[in-house]
């Protein structure tokens, strides 16, 4: 039996047994914030605290008690047949409960679904569960090893090999094996700028591979970075706006993880990842346009500095935020083109790559 | 320079106290009153109207209950003119015997009722007088006054006026006449007032009037002709109240003075002991002894200072307090009865205070509550004031009842309150005070004095209602709580249970135990 299944029903039965005692059931969940994480640079990512809050059935919590059991219930049902459901699938799963135990909005059975998550510390995947949103695209010196799932034969990708398309990461990326001669995998912010990576071939003239992280990288996205860069042992280097978003969000949680599902990131995060840009020095050595930070960047910078465990622990990052905060402005990776389409193939990305040791950490 | 002054304006032609005497003669009381009507209730043409139907329906009922009569009463108003009404009250009652009927409706401070201790609703003899003379005044029409003593009797028909200048009756008319009832009186007023519904209405006081005397019957004709019968809730006069001697320490040193003078008893021990209640030969002696006059000297004979030093003795001594077997209430059962009858209200409660007294005076306070139903839930609560089961229905804000609830927290009651204010809800209170005298700030009568003995009383009764409503409104909500947890803790349960069987694999029977466990601790669950 799957090992997860049988901690399901152990769940259930610990909880039917209290009912039967006429006693309270309650379930214990890890804390899932940024104030119940540990920042350990020997690991390298964010591991989760000791903070648990317990869920007693009561008036007061019986609807998410009695809505955590039916995910639970459904995610048991899930596994048994081997079938997947994304989170807006089982938003509307939960839609077709009778009364007032649905869900009134998406964001209140994903928080239903993370706490369950949480509660078994276990991946979302594994407990059959998917992502809506897909991973990023890979184009470059990369050939991945995917099987076929009718013939079982193994298929090569050849990442060169999509023009100026790109190679899509599939949502489970753990069965998948990598074949490559590249020096550094390249994880890029926007889709924008990987399509004119891709179109100059630049992977060919720099020797790497490219990601398009699209925003906050995925799970997938970061999973499968991660494995590349395992298994390849190379550098990543991270290429994303001049901003707190892109700095606190994105880049910190393809390095470390995120607060919200501490207890995966050991394997969801990129430990290697280095930060080539866009610095806050980069801002003027290039002569960026920029952008004036408005109220929600400047309450980003304030809350890394005060909460977030990676910033508090690297003093260049405290700086550079800093920086950014005193000069009051952002700048996005396109603007490079203020200068020349191609500067930043041509000028910019030479430069900095031939000072990688500089890297912010 | 102000001995110059004064002699210098003397000689200017000033008055002095020859051409002052010339212009000092004897007000009549009546005339008196002509100019001060306000002071009766006679103010304005509706308060008019309300003061004579009251003072007409408190003599009936009085007259009634002293005969041992269930009184039966016909209240009728017409219009005659726009601002010109004719009100007519008849009862059933005892009649009056024929040489009274002009000096009772023709003459001011003549009655029964002032000379002595024993609850009533007349008290000084002005009332209906007042009200004849009021219609003679704004109309110039006489009051006609019907009344029969028995069925072997005759009706006397009697159209009487009142001699302002000196307090006495003339009398237009004096016949005898056919008349249908075996017994009673009617009279009928034409003055000038305005009918107007509402809460100083003459509606207003009959049905209230109906609510303090369930023993009563009356048929009332508004003036849109359509008559409305108030039916007796009871068919039991109330006991007869007892009359009582005074008590010495309600007594006045005018009044004390008068008595003296006016006793027959020979003696100051005997004066004590026969005209006062609780004064026992013993303690007689014990007012002359400490007064230094002897028990057996004349009560004619003690001069200004003796009078004095026997008044501060009976002060000083300690007595029993009055009796209060005379004081005769509605009862907490008649009260709430007759409150159903008036009143569609979700919950009644009412208390009966045990008697107490002020000055010397018995008195014994009721209060009345309901609650919720069909009551006006914004706004303050409805307060009704009785005094001998007279509704008071003017100086509301100046009557000690209205002070007591508005002193009182009802919070507590669960009813909120703004400081200084009634509080604000679905709730009437009525406050009944009984006492052979009731203290009036006015002769309107309309609102009680603040004396601190009845304040207290009120507010302990007030206090014990309060009590039953505020239980009352915790049941209530605890209920709906309850209920409402419970319609949502069901929405629940079932998933609960569905959803374990689903992963457990149980049975239905176990599935169904424990929905049943769950449906139970949750609804003892506190939050």
């Amino acid at each position: 039996m799957n090992p997860l299944l049988a901690r399901i029903e152990k769940q259930a039965q610990s909880i039917r047994d209290k009912i039967l005692k006429r006693q309270k059931p309650s379930m214990r969940f890890p804390l899932r914030n940024l104030s119940n994480v540990k920042f350990d640079p020997k690991s390298g990512y964010f591991e989760m605290g000791r903070k648990t809050k317990e869920r007693t059935m009561s008036v007061a919590t019986v609807k998410t008690f009695a809505q955590s059991l039916k995910m639970i219930a459904l995610s048991k049902n899930l596994i048994e047949t081997d079938d997947i459901a994304t989170k807006r699938e089982a938003y509307y799963v939960a839609k077709g409960w009778s009364g007032e135990v649905a869900f009134s909005d998406q964001a209140e059975s994903d928080t239903v679904l993370d706490d369950v998550e949480a509660l078994f510390l276990v991946n979302r995947e594994q407990l059959g569960f998917v992502p809506e949103e897909k991973g990023g695209e890979v184009a470059g010196n990369l050939v991945v090893v995917d099987q076929d799932r009718d013939s079982g034969e193994e298929v090569e990708i050849d990442c060169t090999r999509f023009g100026s398309g790109a190679y899509s990461i599939p949502t489970s990326v753990e069965n998948l094996r990598f074949q490559s001669d590249a020096r550094f995998i390249l994880a890029i912010e926007t889709a924008g700028m990987f399509q004119r990576l891709v179109k100059h071939n630049y992977w060919r003239r720099a020797g790497c591979i490219l990601v398009s992280m699209g925003g906050v990288p995925t799970r997938a996205t970061r999973r499968f970075i991660r494995r590349v860069a395992d298994e390849l042992d190379i550098p990543v280097y991270a290429f994303v706006d001049c901003d707190p978003y892109g700095i606190c969000n994105i880049y910190r949680t393809l390095k470390v993880g995120s607060g919200n599902a501490a207890h995966i990131n050991e394997f969801f995060c990129v430990p290697q990842a280095h930060f080539l840009g866009v610095t806050p020095d980069d801002i003027n050595h290039y002569g960026l346009p920029t952008h004036p930070l408005n109220d929600i960047d400047i309450k980003r910078i304030d809350d890394a500095l005060k909460n977030d465990p990676f910033v508090q622990y690297h003093k260049s990052w405290q700086a550079a935020l800093l920086q950014l905060k005193e000069a009051g402005y952002r700048a996005e990776q396109q603007a490079f083109a203020v200068h020349d389409l191609n500067h930043v193939i041509d000028t910019y990305l030479p430069e900095k790559l031939a000072q990688a040791e500089d890297f912010l950490p | 320079m102000s001995q110059t002054l004064s002699k210098g304006s003397a000689a200017k032609g000033r008055s002095n106290a020859q051409t002052m005497a010339a212009s000092q003669r004897e007000i009549s009381v009546s005339e008196f009153f002509s100019r001060n009507r306000h002071l009766l209730g006679f103010d304005n043409p509706r308060r008019a109207l309300l003061t004579s139907v009251k003072e007409a329906v408190d003599n009936s009922l009085d007259a009634c209950e002293e005969a041992g009569i269930m009184p039966r009463l016909e209240v009728a108003i017409s219009q005659v003119a726009e601002d010109r009404y004719t009100m007519r009250v008849q009862d059933n009652g005892p009649g009056i015997v024929k040489r009274q009927i002009p000096n009772i409706f023709g003459k001011l401070l003549y009655g029964s009722k002032f000379h002595r201790l024993k609850m009533s609703r007349g008290q000084q003899g002005i009332g209906i007088s007042a009200a004849s003379m009021y219609g003679q005044l704004t109309t110039g029409k006489a009051a006609r006054v019907i009344s029969r003593t028995g069925a072997n009797r005759p009706a006397h028909l009697y159209e009487i006026q009142i001699n302002t200048a000196r307090n006495k009756p003339e009398i237009l008319r004096d016949e005898e006449i056919e008349w249908e009832p075996d017994q009673g009186t009617s009279v009928e007023i034409e003055m000038e007032a305005r009918y107007l519904k509402g809460r100083q209405s003459v509606d207003e006081y009959l049905r209230q009037t109906a609510l303090a005397n369930p023993h009563l019957h009356v048929i009332y004709t508004p003036p849109s002709g359509k008559p409305v019968t108030y039916a007796n809730s009871t068919t039991e006069l109330p006991p007869e109240p007892r009359e009582v001697k005074p008590h010495p320490h309600g007594i006045e040193l005018g009044v004390l003075m008068k008595m003296l003078q006016g006793t027959p008893h020979r003696t100051l021990q005997g004066f004590l002991t026969q005209e006062f209640s609780r004064v026992s030969v013993r303690v007689a002696k014990e007012i002359c002894d400490r007064a230094d006059l002897k028990p057996n000297g004349r009560p004619k004979g003690i001069a200004r200072e003796e009078t004095d030093r026997l008044f501060k003795a009976i002060d000083k001594t300690r007595l029993m307090k009055p009796p209060t077997d005379c004081i005769v209430p509605v009862g907490e059962e008649l009260l709430v009865a007759s409150l159903k009858q008036s009143v569609e209200a979700a919950y009644y409660t009412s208390t009966t205070r045990p008697p107490a007294v002020y000055r010397g005076n018995p008195f014994q306070v009721e209060v009345a509550m309901a609650l919720g139903g069909n009551i006006e839930a914004e706004g303050p609560i409805a307060l009704m004031r009785f005094a001998n089961r007279v509704p008071l229905l003017y100086q509301q804000a100046a009557c000690a009842t209205t002070r007591s609830a508005i002193g009182l927290d009802w919070r507590n009651y669960r009813l909120s309150q703004s400081s200084g204010s009634l509080p604000t809800g679905p709730l009437v209170v009525l406050i009944h005070l009984a006492s052979v005298w009731v203290p009036f700030t006015s002769e309107s009568k309309e609102a009680i004095a603040h004396y601190p003995e009845i304040m207290r009383e009120i507010r302990l009764a007030l206090q014990e209602c309060g009590r039953q409503i505020g239980d009352h409104i915790n049941r209530q909500r605890k209920a709906a709580d309850a209920a409402r947890k419970k319609s949502y803790i069901e929405q629940y349960i079932d998933h609960i249970a569905d959803a374990l069987q689903e992963i457990t694999g149980d049975t239905q029977a176990q599935k169904e135990q424990l929905a049943q466990n769950l449906q139970g601790m949750l609804e003892r669950s506190r939050s």
